[in-house]
Order: C-alpha cells, then sequence, then structure tokens
C-alpha cells in the first residue's frame, strides 16, 4: 500500500512499522498494519473502540509486544522489549506517551515539578540547579504558572494536570509523542486550549505527533495524515483532509457521516453512503452487531 | 397522575415540567456550597429541549434535582412543579407514579444495572411492582418495546445478563426500559457521551423516532453542543450553575445570544477545516461556588466583558423568543462571532 | 520560551498539605483517644520495668490473692506479687512481640505482593498458589509446631506467626498492587525507562501507604491476641516474665475462686490496645482514602 506519509525529501522516516499484528489468545487485535511518519509531520491513528488503535500506540511504546512485525523509531528497531535498562532509558528518550484520563495518569504523591524533576534525572545526570531551570522551562512551555506547578494533581483541573502529563513526557525530549485520545476527557474550551498549546509545542520542538483519536475534527485541526481503523484491519489511509473531505472506504463514509453538526439529523441504520464497496470491504460489517463501548 | 387538562384555546397548557429558581447547595469539605444558582427552565409536552454546559455547569445537577436524586446533605431551595405538582412534596405511592413518569436515562448503562439480573427482570420490575401488571404481560410489553429500539429476538435477549451485550446495545435496553412505562418526560442525561460516533448516531436516531413517535418531552444533556442542536427544538445553555442563554436550536449558532455560547462554538476544532489556531477561552469553567460573586459568572472569561458586567448579577432576561443572562445582550447582537464567523 | 501561548490554564484549587499531625488530628476523637492508648502503651513497653513501683518478680505467697490496698492499685496476683508492677512490667514483651510480627509479616508479605502483582504471568500464579499453601496453617498451629522444635518461648512464636500472616498480607496488598500497577502513570514510567523496581519502590508501594498501614494497625491486634493465647498455653513467654498473656493464664483460677481483678486487668490491658489499634488503623485508612482523591 502506498504510504501518502513518507515525506517529500525521502528523509530517514522517524517511525516505521511493518507487518504489525498483535494476537490476544484467538483475537487478532490488530492485523498486518504498516506505515510511516517523516520527520515533523503527524500522524492520526483514526478508530472506534476495538479498532486496535489503543494496541498499535501500545506496541510502538513498548508496552505491548507485538506478535509479529517490527517497530522501528529514530533508526533503531524496537520490537522486542529493551534488554538493558540503558536499552530501555533510551527508548524513553524517543517515544512518549500522553494518556486519555488526566486523574490517573500522574501519581497521586508527586508535584508537577517532583514528576518532572524524575523524569530528568533519570535520562540527565544534571545537577539540580540545571533541572530546575528546565522544569521551568517546561512547565511554563505548557502553560502552568509556579503554584500550579508546586501542587499535588488532587488540586488541579482535568485541563491542568493533561498539561503536566505533557510536560513530564516532553521532558525526555522524545522525537515522537504518542497522543492517546489525550484531549477525549477534557471539556471542548479546555480542549481548545491544548490543542494549541500541542500545536505551539510543535513549532517549538518538531516533535511528531501520533494521534489516537476517535474525534474526526481533532484529527482535522492537528495531522497531517490519517490511518483508519476498524476491527484490527488498517482499511484507508491518506492526507487528513482528502480521508475527511472524500473518504474512500464504506466505513470511513460511515465514520465521517456520524458526527453531530448543525442540520445534521441522525438516521436508523445509517446506509453505506457509496454503493460500490472496494473488494477489500470484507471488513465491513453489518450495522447492527458493531456496536461498541468508548470507554 | 396525569393532569388532564382542558384548554380553554386562549391559553397555553401548562407546561409538564416547570422548574423556577432551583438554588441547590452541597456539602463540599464541611461547607454547603452552591452547585446551582436560581435554574429556571421549561418543558412543553412532547418538546425535546437540550441542556449543555462544560464540568460546573451543573447540568447532571439540575437533572438530578428533577428527578429526586440529589446527594444526602443536599439543600434544595426553588420549585420543580411536573404537570402542575410539587415534586418535592411527593412521596411514597405518589413519588413511584411520578418516577413512572419522569424516566431518567444514564451515561454509563453498566453502573445503573443489576449485573447478576437478567435483562427481562430488570426490564419488567417497574411495570409488575408499581403498575400491576403481570409478569407474562410485562415480559411481552418488554420484548415489543426491544423490538422497536432496533433489537430483535426479544424474548431470548430478556433472558441474557448485562455483560453480553455490548455498550451500545446496553443504551438501547435501557431507552426500551425507559420507555416502558409510559412516561411523559424523559431525563437523558449524557446517554451516547460513553458509547463510539457510529453508535451514538444509531442510538440517537432511535431515541428522538421514539420520543416523537410516543410525543414525550425530553431533557438531553449533553455537552456536545452540535448534538443537542441537532435534535432538540430549544436548547438551554448552562454556566457556573446558572442558565446562560435559551434558544431555538436552529439560531443557536448563527444568531447566539450569549458570549458563552458563542465562545463555545467557536471553541470546537471543525472537521471541514483546519484552524491556524483554535478560539480558545482563557481560563477554565468554574463550579457555581468558585464563580465571583455580584457579577457575571462569566466575566473573567469573556471577551466583550465591561465594567456593567461586574456590578450586578445579569438577569435572565426574555429577548427574541431566547432568553439570555448577559448584561450587554442587546449591544453583542449579530456581533458574537461563532464557528460560521 | 513559549511567550505566545500565555494562556492561563485557570487557578488552582487549595488543598490543605496537613503533616502527621493534621493526619492525626482529623482521624477525630476516637482516632486521637486511641492514638493516646497506643502512645501510652509504647512508653511502657519501654519503661515499663523502670516504671514499676514494686518488684514483678518477686512472690510473695502470704499475700497472694489480696485487693488493692495500700499502695498496691491493682492487688496481688496468685503469687503474691503487685499486679499493677507486673501490668507495666508486662508490657515490655507483650507489645514487642505483637511488633515483631507485624514488622516480619507485613515486609515479607508487601515484597511477595508486590513481585507478584508486577510481574504477574506465570510468576504471580505460581506464587499465589504458594500462599495458599501457607495460608492453610493456622497460625496457632505453626506456633506450636515451633515450640515444639525450637523450644517454647517469645522468639520461636513470634516467627511462626509472621510466616503465618504474611499469605494473608499478600492477598490483601497484592490488590491493591495490581490496581496501582494497572494505573497509566505507572505506564507512563515505563515507558519513561524507569526500572521495574524502582517503580515499585518509589511509585507503587508509597501509594498502597494508606492500606499498608491500616493492615499493619489490624494485624498488631491479632497478634497480640495470639501470641497472648500462645503464652496462654505456655508456648510463648515462660513463667515468671511478666506478659499479659501469661498473667491471664496463671491468675485464671482466680476468676471462679473470686479474685478476677488480677486476670481481668491483664486481659483488659490487651482489649484495650487492640481496640485503639483497630480504631486508629481504620481512621487513619479512611482519611488517607478520602485525602487522595
Amino acid at each position: 500500500m502506498p504510504d501518502h506519509d513518507s515525506g517529500a525529501n525521502g528523509h530517514v522516516p522517524v517511525l516505521a512499522v511493518t507487518g504489525l499484528r498483535k494476537e490476544f489468545g484467538a483475537l487478532v487485535a490488530v492485523d498486518d498494519v504498516s506505515f510511516e511518519i517523516a520527520p515533523s509531520r503527524s500522524l492520526a491513528i483514526v478508530g472506534e473502540s476495538g479498532s486496535g488503535k489503543t494496541t498499535i500506540a501500545r506496541m510502538i511504546t513498548g508496552l505491548e509486544r507485538p506478535t509479529k512485525g517490527t517497530i522501528t523509531a529514530c533508526g533503531r528497531d524496537r520490537s522486542r522489549p529493551a534488554r538493558s535498562a540503558r536499552d530501555r532509558r533510551r527508548r524513553g528518550g524517543e517515544v512518549q506517551i500522553v494518556f486519555q484520563d488526566p486523574y490517573t495518569s500522574l501519581d497521586p504523591r508527586q508535584t508537577a515539578e517532583q514528576a518532572i524533576d524524575e523524569v530528568l534525572r533519570l535520562h540527565r545526570g544534571w545537577p539540580a540547579d540545571r533541572r530546575r531551570a528546565r522544569i521551568e522551562q517546561l512547565t511554563d512551555l505548557v502553560g502552568l504558572d509556579a503554584r500550579q506547578a508546586r501542587a499535588l494533581p488532587r488540586a488541579l483541573s482535568g485541563g491542568q494536570r493533561q498539561r503536566v502529563a505533557i510536560a513530564r513526557a516532553l521532558a525526555a525530549e522524545p522525537q515522537i509523542l504518542i497522543l492517546d485520545e489525550s484531549v477525549a476527557a477534557l471539556d471542548v474550551s479546555i480542549q481548545a486550549q491544548v490543542l494549541n498549546l500541542l500545536a505551539d509545542i510543535r513549532d517549538e520542538t518538531s516533535v511528531s505527533y501520533v494521534l489516537i483519536s476517535h474525534d474526526l475534527a481533532v484529527v482535522r485541526q492537528l495531522t497531517d495524515a490519517a490511518l483508519v481503523m476498524h476491527r484490527g484491519k488498517l482499511v484507508e489511509r491518506g492526507p487528513t483532509e482528502q480521508i475527511l473531505d472524500d473518504p474512500q472506504h464504506p466505513y470511513t463514509q460511515r465514520l465521517r457521516a456520524s458526527v453531530p453538526r448543525p442540520g445534521w439529523k441522525p438516521t436508523r441504520r445509517v446506509p453505506m453512503p457509496r454503493a460500490e464497496m472496494p473488494a477489500a470491504a470484507d471488513t465491513v460489517p453489518s450495522p447492527a452487531d458493531q456496536e461498541g463501548d468508548l470507554t | 397522575m396525569s393532569a388532564d387538562v382542558r384548554t380553554t384555546g386562549s391559553e397555553p397548557p401548562p407546561p409538564l415540567l416547570a422548574v423556577d429558581g432551583l438554588t441547590v447547595l452541597l456539602p463540599v469539605e464541611g461547607q454547603q456550597r452552591a452547585v446551582l444558582r436560581e435554574v429556571s427552565l421549561q418543558i412543553r409536552q412532547g418538546e425535546a429541549v437540550g441542556l449543555v454546559g462544560e464540568s460546573g455547569s451543573g447540568k447532571s445537577m439540575t437533572a438530578r434535582a428533577i428527578d429526586r436524586l440529589l446527594p444526602r446533605g443536599a439543600e434544595v431551595q426553588g420549585l420543580i412543579r411536573f404537570e402542575g405538582a410539587d415534586v418535592s412534596a411527593l412521596s411514597g405511592a405518589a413519588l413511584r407514579s411520578y418516577r413512572n413518569r419522569v424516566a431518567m436515562i444514564f451515561q454509563d448503562p453498566r453502573a445503573h444495572v443489576n449485573p447478576v439480573r437478567r435483562i427481562g427482570d430488570f426490564m419488567t420490575e417497574a411495570l409488575r411492582t408499581n403498575l400491576g401488571v403481570t409478569a407474562a404481560d410485562a415480559r411481552q410489553r418488554a420484548a415489543d418495546m426491544l423490538s422497536q429500539v432496533g433489537i430483535e429476538n426479544g424474548a431470548q435477549r430478556l433472558r441474557q445478563y448485562p455483560h453480553e451485550l455490548s455498550g451500545g446495545m446496553l443504551q438501547r435496553v435501557m431507552i426500551a426500559a425507559a420507555l416502558l412505562t409510559e412516561p411523559a418526560l424523559l431525563l437523558a442525561d449524557e446517554p451516547t457521551t460513553a458509547l463510539d460516533v457510529t453508535t451514538q448516531a444509531e442510538v440517537m436516531a432511535i431515541l428522538d423516532e421514539l420520543r416523537r413517535s410516543y410525543g414525550l418531552g425530553m431533557l438531553f444533556i449533553t455537552h456536545d453542543l452540535e448534538l443537542a442542536a441537532a435534535i432538540c427544538d430549544r436548547t438551554i445553555v448552562m454556566y457556573a450553575g446558572q442558565v446562560v442563554e435559551v434558544r431555538q436550536s436552529e439560531l443557536l449558532h448563527s444568531d447566539p445570544l450569549h458570549p458563552y455560547t458563542a465562545a463555545l462554538a467557536a471553541a470546537r476544532p471543525d472537521i471541514s477545516q483546519r484552524a491556524s489556531r483554535l478560539r480558545a477561552i482563557p481560563g477554565r469553567p468554574l463550579s457555581a461556588f468558585e464563580a465571583p460573586l455580584g457579577e457575571c459568572a462569566f466575566a473573567p472569561r469573556c471577551p466583550h466583558a465591561r465594567d456593567v458586567c461586574l456590578t450586578a448579577v445579569p438577569e435572565l432576561a426574555e429577548l427574541d423568543g431566547g432568553q439570555s443572562r448577559c448584561a450587554r445582550v442587546a449591544e453583542l447582537r449579530g456581533e458574537l462571532e461563532t464557528a460560521d464567523a | 520560551m513559549s511567550a505566545a501561548i500565555g494562556i492561563r490554564s485557570g487557578p488552582v484549587a487549595p488543598v490543605r498539605r496537613r503533616g502527621a499531625l493534621g493526619l492525626l488530628r482529623s482521624t477525630g476523637v476516637a482516632g486521637m483517644a486511641s492514638a493516646a492508648v497506643i502512645a501510652v502503651a509504647a512508653v511502657l513497653a519501654i519503661f515499663g520495668p523502670l516504671l514499676a513501683p514494686y518488684n514483678p518478680e518477686l512472690p510473695n505467697l502470704s499475700m497472694a490473692w489480696v485487693g488493692p490496698v495500700g499502695g498496691h492499685l491493682l492487688g496481688f496476683d496468685f503469687e503474691g506479687r503487685d499486679v499493677l508492677s507486673r501490668l507495666l512490667a508486662g508490657a515490655q514483651s507483650s507489645m514487642i512481640g505483637p511488633l515483631a510480627v507485624v514488622a516480619g509479616s507485613m515486609l515479607l508479605g508487601t515484597v511477595i505482593a508486590v513481585i507478584a502483582a508486577w510481574r504477574q504471568g506465570p510468576l504471580d500464579t505460581v506464587i499465589s498458589a504458594g500462599l495458599d499453601i501457607v495460608f492453610a496453617f493456622p497460625g496457632i498451629l505453626l506456633a506450636v509446631l515451633a515450640a515444639a522444635v525450637f523450644g517454647a518461648g517469645l522468639t520461636a512464636a513470634s516467627v511462626a506467626l509472621s510466616i503465618a500472616y504474611m499469605p494473608y498480607v499478600a492477598r490483601v496488598l497484592r490488590g491493591a498492587a495490581m490496581k496501582e500497577r494497572g494505573q497509566p502513570y505507572v505506564a507512563a514510567l515505563e515507558v519513561q525507562g524507569a526500572s521495574g523496581p524502582s517503580i515499585c519502590l518509589r511509585h507503587i508501594v508509597p501509594n498502597m501507604l494508606p492500606l499498608i498501614v491500616a493492615q499493619a494497625t489490624i494485624m498488631f491486634g491479632w497478634a497480640m491476641v495470639d501470641l497472648a493465647a500462645i503464652s496462654f498455653l505456655g508456648l510463648g513467654v515462660q513463667p515468671p516474665a511478666a506478659n499479659w498473656g501469661v498473667m491471664i493464664s496463671e491468675n485464671q483460677p482466680g476468676i471462679l475462686q473470686g479474685y478476677p481483678l488480677p486476670a481481668l486487668a491483664a486481659g483488659l490491658a490487651i482489649v484495650a490496645v487492640v481496640i485503639a489499634f483497630n480504631v486508629l488503623g481504620e481512621r487513619l485508612f479512611e482519611q488517607a482514602q478520602a485525602a487522595r482523591r
């Protein structure tokens, strides 16, 4: 399958995944997924529950081990678990992740400063004052003031906690930042702040985002290219505008048609908008039995 | 009790639900704190009203107050009338009857269903105990209702347990269960928030269709402005425990009456184009007890705030068929930017 | 530096950061009273023998069973020894035993629970099975066995009880450890490249602290009762050494003969300390849980 997102100049991709597969017993969560991300470009992995998008994210970060396939980040293979502490730390400096739930992704006993400090001590052998300066830089970058930086998570709102999580992830100076539904649990007005923040961070640090999301508007706002996952299979890929403005696969079309907007009227048994279904449509299930939970 | 109202033709029938000056205080860390402030709203027979807000807006709390599900220690002031009767005065049989007439659909169906009982038991319980329907008859009605929500093989499904159904199916079951007691009003508290977007579309369609065919009123609570505007006739926007705007849904985006509504609509990313920068609202949404007193609760975050906004809490004023709690609403007409601007 | 961002992210909720004293105060009257009782018992455990007004071990049969009189507030026991003095002196062995049991079982149990929760998979299965096997042996039975093999005494009994209690601790803590293990912040640390042991030590165990403390205080009570029972059976602390459990045993005949005070006094001492530990432990746990969220 052609990779629309490998970047124009033939740079070495910052992330390359080939033939990725994950089985949980009899269940195939991810089936033969391949893609590349060029440096500084951002990719969205779109899908609903059971699509395999989160599993892909977990395999890239090393939290889950692929059954088959390879993952190469920053030029180094990470398809198998790290073998030494040094290797683990180095990988931490390449790929980082911000999770969905702001209420459980921070250690309740650590302030923002302490959490970031721990990461700095893990990756750098800097003296205390240099670390302090960097902590201040990072908290400033994510829009937290001194009081918030010294607060425990329980004193912070969801949006503030996500900022801490972002600062902590950036402390490792990763080249790839995986955003696993990182704004999904936030209020709309806060979501907008954090999306602006992420765009600004990208401008400043040239990090590549891998956005795992079910929210197509957020995908539009933040990414250049997108992959659409359904039941573990990659059903469509391409530049984000193209996927959203002119979806080809029936599932993508259905996804696009389900988004509420002014003038939208939900109709029962949303029919597949285009009659001609491509041959690879063996993944298109009937509407009735594919409902899933988002949680 | 259902009000047998005979209209004379010259006056409109009394509203199905009338909330007047509802103020709710909850004990938070030992102190009574306001979570709702002077909330007033009305729902007419057969009307779908959306209730939209972010965290701390009080939207869920309003639904709970209406259904008398507030936590212990809650202090309630103001009046809630359903079909003319004061809801807080109900008890015993009258209260149970009220709960049959006002059905609530919750966000997470799994949290509201007993996992060790079958679907059939759960669905028929209210019918059997409150309305004296025989078990066989109740099961038949339940199976019929399941097919109305698009679940085939009703009889078989009734014998299943909740864990055997997906989230979307379970929510449909909850809708069916709610409709079985022939309510006059549905309170839907974020019924599709926990579902996939394609499932949401399906469940919303079913809810909308059935509501219309049974002529039910609905209070639809959500954080999604677009969703509320799509299926509700009127939309109410709440902020910091107060109603800040009431508007005809089709006018909500094109001609909002409150800066918060406009800002909320504008803050959302657009699926059809990328914005160079989203119009974020500075600060964060506040609860009623966090908002500054004696001034407009939204003023600290409002791009249109002036001195007049800081002198007193603005009244909820009627305007052009809608309502707005903005001190400068007249001046700002036509100027409030939305996503379309 | 991104001055361009400059969007205020909103106010911070005020949170009272309270130290140990604040935590104690928040446990209420019952909690503080319990803490006071425990403090007294601890002081006695250290200084008891010095505080005893009369010799706790010297018998004086002519005064046997005599009730409270003069400077002897609690009267005399079956061998004519001052009961109050024996109570004070006995605090030491009565408290140290349970302390050792708690320390041993909690330490061992925590380590095993955290390892099982961290590694999961087959190791967890093996550990759980092992725990079930040890669990099948009642504490007192193991103590009797230990006494038979190593001779009677506080050490053997304490070690035996430690081993007997350990599976229970491990079971309870394993649940909490697994919950922490599954939290996203642990995953975030793993992705950072932090090692398993450091995450367990610096993050998982501290977040289990409320449960650990609650468990420890409750177990202190059990250990105290079990050790008293073992001493009562003659397999723990040996007479003439002062020990509350032994005192109940040796003065037991007095209850039926109309001289209940010596045995009762020792029994009440045990009950008071055990209740104090239970109440305080429960309150601390509640407070810590509430504070966390």
